[in-house]
């Protein structure tokens, strides 16, 4: 918890936007992320959700989770319905059909949805500039079709499309950067959050539907089934990956770097990944090899910072 | 009662004019040949102000009918048009506004599909997209173009409709041709369309959840549903065309036909060439021959009692089919064989297939048809495609 | 889940849910095995459970503590891992039947 905020929950809206009842794995790190993003964004919003772990748990028909407007379609395309939505108010608003409420476009996508089948139609979003955030909730992997990996998967880890074996040491790309892909387009705002960090993220959710033009959050989301954890350690996974600089926290505000949390010295990873059985079977020269790619990263970003 | 001024249009110009009069809120499109003179028209009316609408330039056609579909979930009048490999990519976002009961409007210029490449005229991305649930409609001319989009959006957007619809047009034949045609008065055309009123519309001061997802216990009834609205579908369709021709004076039915009245042998075309069908029809008349033309042009849903009733006096049908089934035969052959089995065993149904990746069809190629259909009737082939070189 | 079983009839337009939250009818509860147990002498109402429950199953009281809703906890334990002042305990879910039996037998 942030050093400040040891009584800042009672300070939150009680307000649910997503309600209980929901079917999230126990211990589910992305439905806190989700709970604490609808905190942050009240109930003046339209959200487009992608396929995958939060559309599934929160929409079983004939219920739902949501007590904001919602719509799923498709995978690959929150970017290209949202640009849609968000068109349609600015062209009815514009031509008087309705009144101008501030209503807030809001896209939710997994890293698939983001990084690999959905990062067509979010490019194509930001570049077109539309007035939207994007919530990407990082599990990093393809968690609701079963763990398999996506390109967020960190390198080392077992999925079950690169598991490890004798000839493999489970993943064997390094996660791809989607923070940077998302700077590249130079849009106003771009930040990284965890809902281990609860008011640092419902900030950033408020900063960024309050930027004109698009903004991208990219959450990690911790989750015991894939990254196989006790559920009771979901708070401690995200804290930890912050704490290692395995997931910096930061904020890209008009191309200019922010550190969101900056720590004298950082944890070793082994204490991140030791308690993730996706981990265990890295040997010391490969956590070593993360080890160092880490920090290389980190002085990258610190670089960007100064 | 014809009201309106004459004029020369490309078919795309057509169409353009038609979603202008709409006064659409919302395009989305991405640019492929031959619907690309329908995107560029639209975007220089834009930006002349001549039509108040938002285009989003996609990256991509799956983005452009998800874009359409989000706009339409909102409330907003949508248009987009694409073709062959674009309605190709757009396939699985189809199924969305069907199901989920969104009233997208779009044009297709009909167009070969790939490999080869071809920019080409045939109806293969018409077929491909049949089963999903939208109504299909053919026109067979630019002045067609332009009044079944107009009615496209009155019938799509119909409380009791709901549904999209597809307008398609044949490329090049139509797309970049310049016909004579009425254009009618902007004000009676925008009268004619009512405004765009969605009972659940994505708006915070009533939350709704869209697109829900749905195990066995509950698919099968929400499909049910689909199918029986999709089908109720026909009387406003024809209620709309009714009320276009009393106002506009251009009458217009799922299935027209051409010299029927005492034919025994018919042609059945679908799109532009069903025009070169009626000149090769009026020459095989002059010839002594008693053969008729019927022309589709409502495809989905299929207009089963009117087709049934333009054929009941035929001996010989000849069906041709701008697309193949691969495997299988002409998919508008096919079709109208299960469409009159039960009814007529006694009919020879006799499939060709022409027109591939946009080789011309002529009037003598339709008198081919109907002379090696009569001469043969015993069939060797389930179907024959003609005029391929061996 | 007798609401489940609509006919196609009954069925809203493109499956639309017009019911906001409707989801709440849901008893996560059952899922459990294990509970959160409290012991509210060592609470400090800082609301640290409260902010990390990802099923929206803490509530707080009149009194400023915070109560497990049972109806929703799934029994993940993390407020009782993330509690600063150890007021909460992880304890075996046992069938209500087995339970009645107990407190009969004392």
């Amino acid at each position: 918890m942030e050093k400040y905020s040891l009584f800042v929950p009672r300070l939150i809206t009680t307000e649910e936007n997503f309600a209980p009842g929901h079917r999230a794995c126990v211990g589910c790190g992305e439905a806190l992320a989700v709970r604490h993003v609808c905190k942050a964004l009240r109930k003046n919003v339209i959200i487009v959700n992608a396929t995958g772990c939060i559309e599934i748990f929160s929409s079983l028909l004939p219920l739902t989770s949501w007590r904001v407007p919602w719509i799923h379609t498709l995978f690959e395309n929150v970017g290209a319905v949202v640009s849609g939505i968000e068109s349609a108010y600015k062209a009815r608003i514009r031509k008087g059909k309705i009144q101008d409420r501030g209503v807030k476009f809001v896209g939710f996508a997994g890293d698939g949805g983001t990084s690999d089948i959905g990062l067509q139609a979010l490019s194509g979003a930001m570049e077109r500039g539309h007035n939207f955030l994007y919530c990407c909730f990082d599990n990093e992997a393809y968690m609701n079709t079963g763990i398999q990996r996506s390109s967020s998967t960190p390198y080392g880890a077992w999925t079950t499309t690169a598991p490890f074996g004798k000839e493999s040491i489970g993943q064997m790309t390094w996660k791809k950067n989607m923070p940077e892909i998302v700077v590249a387009h130079r849009i106003p705002y771009v930040a990284t959050a965890c809902p281990s960090y609860p008011f640092d993220l419902m900030d950033k959710v408020k900063k960024g539907i309050e930027v004109e033009g698009p903004a991208y959050l990219h959450i990690l989301s911790p989750c015991p089934t894939g990254w196989q954890y006790p559920p009771n350690l979901t708070i401690k996974m995200g804290l930890l990956a912050v704490e290692t600089g395995m997931f910096p926290l930061y904020e890209v505000i008009d191309g200019e770097y922010r550190l969101s949390f900056d720590f004298p010295k950082l944890k070793p990873v082994q204490e991140y990944m030791k308690e993730q059985r996706r981990f265990r079977h890295l040997t010391e020269d490969i956590i070593e090899k993360i080890q160092e790619k880490v920090d290389e990263e980190y002085l990258k970003l610190m670089e960007k910072v100064r | 009662m014809t009201k309106g001024r004459l004029v020369g249009l490309e078919g795309s110009f057509a169409v353009a004019e038609a979603v202008r009069m709409a006064n659409v809120d919302v395009i989305s499109a991405y640019p492929i040949t031959p619907q690309t003179h329908i995107v560029e028209r639209l975007a220089e009316l834009i930006a002349n102000g001549e039509l108040d609408a938002e285009f989003i330039c996609v990256e991509s056609e799956h983005s452009a009918m998800s874009a359409c579909v989000g706009a339409s979930a909102a409330g907003a009048r949508v248009f987009t048009c694409s073709a062959s490999q674009g309605l190709e990519l757009m396939h699985e976002v189809l199924y969305i506004p069907s199901s989920m009961r969104l009233p997208v409007v779009a044009v297709t210029a009909n167009r070969a599909l790939s490999a080869p490449l071809s920019v080409w005229c045939d109806h293969s991305d018409a077929m491909a997209i049949r089963d999903i649930g939208w109504i299909q409609i053919f026109a067979e001319n630019n002045q067609q173009a332009f009044d079944l989009t107009v009615c496209a959006y009155r019938i799509a957007e119909d409380k009791k409709v709901l549904f999209p619809a597809m307008i398609h047009i044949d490329g090049f034949y139509l797309s970049h041709v310049v016909e004579s045609m009425i254009l009618p008065d902007e004000e009676e055309v925008a009268h004619f369309i009512p405004d765009y009123v969605h009972p659940f519309v994505l708006d915070p001061e009533n939350p709704v959840s869209m697109g829900c997802f749905g195990p066995p216990f509950i698919y099968p009834e929400a499909k049910k549903a689909q199918e029986v609205d999709l089908e109720n579908t026909k009387p406003k369709i024809q209620e709309t065309w009714n009320e276009f021709g009393e106002i506009f004076g251009r009458h217009y039915l799922p299935v027209e036909t051409y010299k029927m009245d005492d034919a025994s042998s018919a042609l059945l075309t679908m799109g532009s060439s069903g025009e070169t069908a009626m000149l090769a029809v009026d020459e095989m008349r002059e010839e002594g021959k008693a053969v008729g033309l019927i022309r589709l042009r409502l495809w989905r849903p299929f207009p089963f009692k009117e087709f049934r009733e333009a054929v009941k006096d035929v001996e010989l049908l000849v069906v041709l089919d701008r697309a193949i089934s691969f495997g299988m035969g002409g998919p508008v052959c096919s079709e109208v064989k299960s469409a009159l089995y039960d009814k007529r065993k006694d009919l020879n149904i006799v499939g060709y297939i022409g027109g591939l990746g946009g080789r011309d069809i002529t009037v003598e190629g339709f008198k081919y048809m109907i002379n090696r259909a009569l001469a043969y009737p015993e069939k060797e082939e389930e179907f024959e495609i003609i005029g391929v070189r061996e | 889940m007798s609401s489940g079983k609509k006919g196609w009839k009954e069925l809203e337009i493109g499956c639309v849910v017009t019911e906001p939250g409707s989801a709440a009818s849901y008893k996560t509860g059952d899922w459990r095995s294990e509970k959160p147990v409290r012991d509210n002498t060592k609470c400090i109402k800082c609301g640290i459970c409260y902010i990390y429950c990802p099923d929206m199953a803490i509530k707080e009281d009149e009194e400023g503590y915070f109560e497990a809703d049972l109806y929703y906890c799934k029994g993940c334990g993390i407020c009782a891992h993330e509690c600063p002042s150890g007021v909460i305990t992880m304890v075996e879910e046992v069938e209500e039947e087995k339970e009645e039996e107990e407190k009969e037998k004392r």
